[in-house]
């Protein structure tokens, strides 16, 4: 087979598998499960420093290289437009000029779901300051083409509600929006297994972004080569092609000859 | 003089920013610096000076997804 390269913003990657750096026990696991993973697009969020009271502390910057991974740094956390465009503005000044960015704009706390009035107003500011923006939407076709008009980079929607492990509760959703899509589109949020993930390439989706199925797994190493597995699975899937589904039994053994 | 620094009052003896990473012993580390709601650029925090009264924002990239 040819190589299949996952592009985005101009730039070739052989995973299709994002990781994201949280909830892990130390960042000696966030390295060694990212390995695992074989991810090239690696997520992490920007927070105030401490105030030198613990001068010593690690850096997890220093366990995932920007010179060996893409840093995708995300705006979580962030309800408003304003100030998920102002952290991306700090992340391209933490990373040296990088703009390749997450976006996501919160709608409430308790089902993180995207606030999308914010999340549209926000790429727009984004894209016209040069940024490259990576959204997180819900999964709503109308919506993920309006964020493809702005001129996003890639369109994320969930597959369930972050950190819920719940899989692809839409997959229809889903279709509808790869079958007009112009942009990578890459299900961030709601895998929790590995066929979760393989059901969302075998629909036909870019990539999968995903943390929590890693991290709160038992044992996140190896929940990460099982996830980086999965991807390449159902990606050859779909590559192939399903066979056509039919109501009644089709033998596989021919009927000609038998005794 | 008296700053805001990453939302609590700090007093400050130094001048710029580059004092104020040092006093947070962040010299070195990766981070940005925003002050009074705008970014300050690396290269500039040498030279840029502080004053009474400033609003300042150091981040740091941790984990997240």
């Amino acid at each position: 087979m040819s190589e299949d390269l996952l592009t985005i913003a101009g730039k070739t990657y052989t995973s299709r598998l994002l990781i994201g750096t949280g909830k892990y026990k130390d960042f000696e696991e966030t390295r060694d499960a990212i390995e695992a993973s074989g991810a090239e697009i690696v997520t992490v969020a920007l927070r105030r420093t401490n105030m030198g009271q613990n001068p010593d502390e690690p850096n997890l910057l220093d366990f995932v290289s920007p010179e060996r991974y893409t840093i995708l740094p995300n705006t979580a956390g962030c309800f408003n437009a304003e100030d998920a465009v102002r952290t991306c503005k700090l992340a391209r000044e933490l990373l040296d000029g990088h703009s390749l960015v997450k976006l996501e704009v919160l709608g409430d706390q308790k089902t993180l779901y995207p606030n999308i009035a914010d999340t549209v107003k926000a790429a727009r500011e984004l894209v016209d300051d040069g940024f490259q923006v990576m959204v997180y939407t819900n999964d709503d076709p109308i919506v993920a083409k309006e964020l493809e008009d702005v001129g996003c980079v890639a369109v994320m929607p969930l597959g369930s509600l972050i950190g819920s492990g719940l899989g692809i509760l839409n997959p229809h959703s889903l279709l509808l929006i790869m079958e007009q899509a112009k942009v990578p589109i890459i299900v961030d949020a709601g895998v929790g297994t590995p066929s979760d993930a393989t059901l969302a390439m075998e629909l036909g989706c870019d990539g999968v972004l995903l943390n929590s199925a890693v991290a709160h797994a038992k044992k996140p190493v190896l929940m990460a080569s099982a996830m980086k597995k999965a991807i390449e699975a159902g990606r050859e899937g779909f590559l192939a092609g399903r066979m056509p589904k039919r109501v009644y039994a089709n033998p596989s053994s021919p009927g000609e000859g038998l005794i | 003089m008296n700053l805001i620094v990453n939302g609590d009052p700090y007093p400050f003896t130094g001048t710029t920013v580059a004092d104020l990473v040092a006093e947070l012993q962040l010299t070195g580390r990766r981070l940005a610096v925003e002050v009074n709601r705008e970014i300050v650029p690396k290269s500039e925090h040498g030279t840029h000076t502080l004053r009474e009264g400033d609003t300042v924002e150091v981040v740091h990239a941790i984990g997240g997804g």
